[in-house]
């Protein structure tokens, strides 16, 4: 029994430039020697081909062709790429001639990863990276996803694991040669609690630094708040050169918040349009201004946006004044207050570059964090929890226990260990192609 | 010519448990061995137990096994080992008498009519196509619906004593030629070596010099059965000196096992005396412990100092331990080479996969030791007469028992050195105590008919004791308040507690509990005992009951045992090859062969089927 060879567009959907088809399996090489009807290309040169379809031997494109024998490929298989010219006709035409040839099926979603993990290109948290990679819309994401896929991740989890083995094996051989078998000795003593306190010491720093991680993978929250009708949607759209957000004269415009998302030099950000504050006896927006404050307490920062000064300066968050063309203020930011037309612009682009300045110092896009994922903060929670045991009990068995399950909380990290439904949650986030 | 159900060839502590656990069964067994008096011989030290293995002996008597009660009956001494290191752990040993253990061992043998002892000598085995049907010995062909092979380091053994050697199992018994008639039939034979050391006269040691070491007062025993009450006899220690060391490292060229004459991997765990010289060559003396072998017996044996130096030369380093100077020795020490089968090539019942009918068992899979042996034997035996008469087999996971890890080891991963058992290759050691040994095995020794209806009608009613006992644990409660005005003194949280709770602080000792709660006098001691370590284990023990029940989802996806993994799609074929070779039978066996990703299970996952529950 033999593998399908799998085929998708791995580029954008047409009409574009150049589309990109992949195909995969053993027989990639076969299906392209079917369309060019020539000579193998060299490997991994691109060469120009036309390609016809086999069936009646009609001209489909000219195309750069190259392949890739396996199993030194992103597949661990034989892998070929097809750049097309990109027109609907022109895709659809060589996935038909392709899939109509023995053997040769569509892609499913995220199958050319899965592949290239079943053959060992790849462990669990470097697939994972890949994921990030391809969802990465900033630079500082875009860095964390590469060290991730790049295996950092994998490597540190298996040194920790190795840490614990190395306590472990000390602590196993004091549990089973320990009296029958003196000349073994029993080396379980302070000094294995002390090993043990450090390793917890460290893995917290790690988890502590996981909420920095988890923030830049997902975005930081700002939400913009102040009373109905200071121009809190204008400001959204002026930081975010959008519309997203329907600005009126009308006070109470705003019901439901709105997210718009913001890249602040590499960090992605979300900014939050939330309804005004204020009493009403509208309950929609009511509940507007409910869910505006519960925003507020969860966001990374919050911008209270007024317009008049002075104004009393809130708790927590940044003061903003708008409206200062129609007042007698010059546009400023000191750093704690800052004034802004949202109409004209003037001081948004000072509001801006004070907002990039907080995100690039709160994340730290250019040290990528080693935990982005919850799946990889648990893995680590779980094992410093078991560390901590383990340096606390007086029974050598237990902290022989503790060690087992830290071990194997790493083990889990890079799938070392166990299979189970965290594999599909994985790769179902996948698009075809990739 | 004779027909048996159950043919078992080697009368070794792995042979002996075998015949039993047939003859319990209710099989009609032959068991083929070289001379009357090889039953029950302990070929090297005279103990059996300790750490790890002592688990082992208590889940062979669980599963109605003979190894404890003969223990028991021939003990001089006996002790838990490890008592200071938490219960999962402890490890029972005794010292033994070698006659006593040879003639409790023939009268349990011959408490079943019809298990025949046949001395004769295995020659070859007799095939129906595949199949294993009989044996041909010296004195005729005898035919079986299973044969058990335990023939121990008889298969092509050959005895080192420096460059002196010869053919035998052991000294005074010739080798088998069998290990040939195994290589034909394509089972994977290899080899591997052990060692013994010298034995000494006990008239010729200085006792009087030497440090003591008696067994525990409370003569901790393996069965239920009465154990022998004669007085206890101590083991003494002494050490190994820089002299003694000195002479070794000067004669290293002699030995066998460095002068090039062995070849095979030795036990790391067990090293012989010049191993230890050099590999931990900054130690200045290595403890040696002398150990009697019996009450009518002046032989000694000198526990530590195995070697396969020449004669002369084990006078020599002898005579520099303190107290052994005017030591007489009675018997050389010496290596041993032998063959084994690499135990990949066996199913859980430990059944040749190539070969049905043929059942291998102790150290011809590559094992270690008295316990190790008896335990295949048990498995091995059990599933003979299974077979035999068509019956379900018994079959242990890992989550149950030692036996269980053990022959899943050999299984799944083979050995590299003879393989012993250690607490730390249980993932459950947790839950596999010897305190709950019963609980765990008796009843599926019940339902495999392992057990007689006397011993399974007192572990029934055991067993309904310790569960009225837990019970009344978890109703009575007291809180810290109440402990404190009874003198207990305890953290005062106001958290009102179960007693079952309150067993897991230190000084809830019996007398405190029954101070507190004198109801619980109804609780026998051997009971309180083990619930107290459920209790102290408790939120460990719950948090393992996850991980079981997923290992046994695993263990529950079961393989085709004759599945060809070389093809199939998306399996490289690195991991084809190790599969191959270990030939798992359950999806959770194919995770433990070494070196297999997660990868490879998923491509394994389409090819399983769930088990029949």
């Amino acid at each position: 029994m033999r593998s399908d060879t799998i085929a998708a567009l791995a580029s954008g959907p047409p009409p574009a430039a150049v589309s990109v088809i992949r195909l995969s399996g053993p027989a990639a090489l076969s299906s392209l020697a079917a369309l060019t009807g020539g000579p193998a290309p060299p490997p991994r040169r691109l060469s120009l081909r036309t390609l016809r379809d086999p069936r009646d031997a009609t001209p489909l494109d000219n195309a750069l062709v190259v392949a890739f024998p396996g199993p030194g490929t992103a597949s661990g298989e034989d892998l070929v790429e097809l750049h097309l010219h990109g027109g609907v006709a022109v895709v659809s035409g060589v996935l038909a001639a392709l899939t109509a040839l023995p053997g040769v099926r569509l892609a499913l979603p995220g199958e050319f990863t899965r592949r290239a993990f079943t053959n060992g290109r790849m462990d669990l948290a470097q697939v994972e990276g890949i994921a990030d990679l391809v969802a990465a819309e900033t630079a500082g994401q875009r860095r964390s996803a590469m060290a991730l896929a790049g295996g950092a991740l994998s490597r540190s989890a298996d040194s920790w694991r190795s840490r614990c083995l190395d306590i472990l094996a000390e602590a196993e051989a004091g549990l089973d040669f320990a009296e029958d078998e003196a000349d073994v000795a029993s080396r379980i003593d302070e000094a294995a609690r002390d090993q043990l306190l450090t390793l917890v010491a460290e893995l917290q720093a790690l988890i502590a630094d996981a909420a920095r991680g988890q923030r830049l993978r997902n975005g930081l929250t700002i939400t913009v708040t102040g009373p109905p009708n200071v121009g809190k949607s204008s400001l959204v759209n002026m930081l975010t050169n959008s519309d997203a957000a329907i600005v009126t004269p009308i006070a109470g415009t705003t019901r439901d918040p709105i997210e718009v998302p913001i890249d602040l030099d590499g960090v992605a950000a979300v900014l939050i349009d939330t309804a005004g504050l204020r009493d009403t006896e509208d309950a929609i927006e009511a509940e507007g201004i409910r869910r505006a404050r519960l925003r507020a307490a969860a966001a990374d920062l919050v911008i209270h946006l007024v317009d008049h000064w002075p104004a009393e300066h809130p708790d927590g968050g940044i003061l903003v004044v708008n409206k200062i063309d129609l007042g007698d203020y010059a546009p400023s930011t000191d750093g704690s207050v800052h004034f802004v037309s949202a109409t004209r612009g003037d001081g948004i682009r000072a509001l801006r570059r004070w907002l990039a300045d907080w995100a690039v110092s709160a994340i730290r896009p250019t040290e990528p964090p080693l935990l982005t994922h919850a799946r990889h903060r648990d893995a680590f929670i779980d094992a410093a929890a078991a560390l901590s045991d383990a340096a606390a009990t007086d029974d050598f068995v237990l902290r022989a226990e503790g060690l087992r399950h830290a071990a194997h909380a790493f083990g889990r990290i890079a799938g070392r260990v166990g299979v189970d439904d965290v594999l599909d949650r994985i790769f179902s986030r996948f698009c075809i192609g990739k | 010519m004779s027909h048996y159900d159950v043919l078992v060839v080697g009368a070794g502590h792995a042979g002996c448990e075998a015949a039993a656990a047939a003859a319990r069964m209710g099989a009609r067994v032959g068991l083929v061995t070289l001379r009357a008096d090889d039953p029950g011989t302990l070929s090297c030290n005279p103990a059996v137990g300790g750490i790890g293995k002592g688990h082992l002996v208590c889940e062979i008597e669980a599963l109605g096994g003979i190894m404890g009660r003969i223990t028991d009956q021939a003990r001089l001494q006996s002790r838990i080992l490890n008592r200071s290191k938490g219960p999962a752990v402890h490890g029972p040993r005794a010292q033994v008498d070698r006659q006593r253990y040879r003639a409790a061992t023939v009268a349990q043998l011959a408490q079943w009519p019809k298990l025949d002892i046949l001395i004769t000598a295995a020659m070859s085995l007799i095939c129906k196509g595949d199949h294993v049907i009989g044996i041909v010995t010296t004195t005729g062909e005898l035919f079986a619906k299973a044969v058990v092979l335990t023939t121990g380091t008889f298969l092509g053994g050959v005895m080192h004593e420096g460059d002196q050697r010869a053919a035998g199992g052991r000294v005074g018994a010739a080798a088998s030629n069998l290990g040939d008639g195994l290589r034909a039939l394509g089972l994977p034979v290899e080899r591997l070596k052990t060692g013994t050391p010298a034995r000494l006269d006990a008239r010729t040691i200085d006792w009087g010099r030497l440090e003591w070491q008696a067994g525990d007062i409370d003569r901790p025993q393996f069965g239920r059965a009465a154990a022998s009450e004669t007085p206890t006899l101590p083991c003494a220690i002494t050490r190994t000196t820089p002299e003694t060391h000195r002479v070794i490292r000067e004669n290293l060229q002699k030995s066998a096992l460095f002068g090039g004459h062995i070849a095979s991997v030795g036990p790391r765990y067990c090293p012989s005396i010049e191993d230890k010289v050099v590999r931990f060559g900054d130690r200045d003396g290595h403890q040696i412990f002398l150990e009697p072998e019996g009450y009518d017996d002046i032989t000694v044996y000198p526990n530590g100092l195995s070697t396969s130096l020449p004669l002369a030369v084990q006078e020599q380093f002898i005579a520099t331990i303190p107290g052994l100077e005017r030591a007489q020795i009675l018997r050389p020490g010496y290596a041993i080479e032998y063959d084994h089968v690499d135990p990949r090539a066996l199913d859980p019942t430990l059944q040749c996969l190539a070969r049905p009918g043929l059942f291998l068992a102790g150290q011809i899979n590559g094992t270690t030791g008295y316990e190790e042996a008896a335990a295949q034997g048990l498995v091995a035996g059990a599933n003979a007469a299974a077979q035999a008469f068509d019956r379900p087999p018994l079959t242990i996971d890992r989550a149950t028992a030692y036996i269980g890890v053990m022959v899943d080891d050999l299984t799944t991963h083979g050995v590299s050195e003879p393989y012993r058992m250690f607490t730390s290759r249980a993932e459950y050691r947790l839950r596999l105590r010897t305190d709950n040994a019963g609980e765990r095995l008796t009843p599926l020794a019940i339902a495999r008919g392992l057990v007689g209806s006397a011993d399974a009608a007192r572990f029934i009613l055991d067993q309904s004791q310790r569960t009225t006992a837990r019970a009344l644990l978890d109703r009575l409660t007291a809180t810290p308040a109440k402990l404190n005005a009874l003198g207990l003194h305890t953290r005062q949280d106001g958290v009102v507690r179960t007693a079952f709770e309150w067993l897991r602080f230190p000084m809830m000792t019996r007398e405190a509990a029954l101070w507190v709660w004198p109801e619980l006098s109804a609780v026998a001691p051997s009971h309180f005992a083990s619930l107290v370590v459920d209790a102290g284990y408790a939120h460990y023990l719950d948090r393992q009951e996850a991980d079981i029940a997923s290992f046994r989802r695993d263990e529950g996806l079961t393989l085709d045992p004759t599945m060809n993994f070389i093809g199939i799609p998306g399996l490289s074929h690195e991991m084809a090859d190790r599969l191959a070779r270990a030939q798992p039978t359950t999806l959770g066996a194919a995770s433990r062969v070494a070196g297999i990703t997660p990868a490879a299970l998923m491509a394994l996952l389409p090819f399983t089927r769930k088990a029949a529950a």
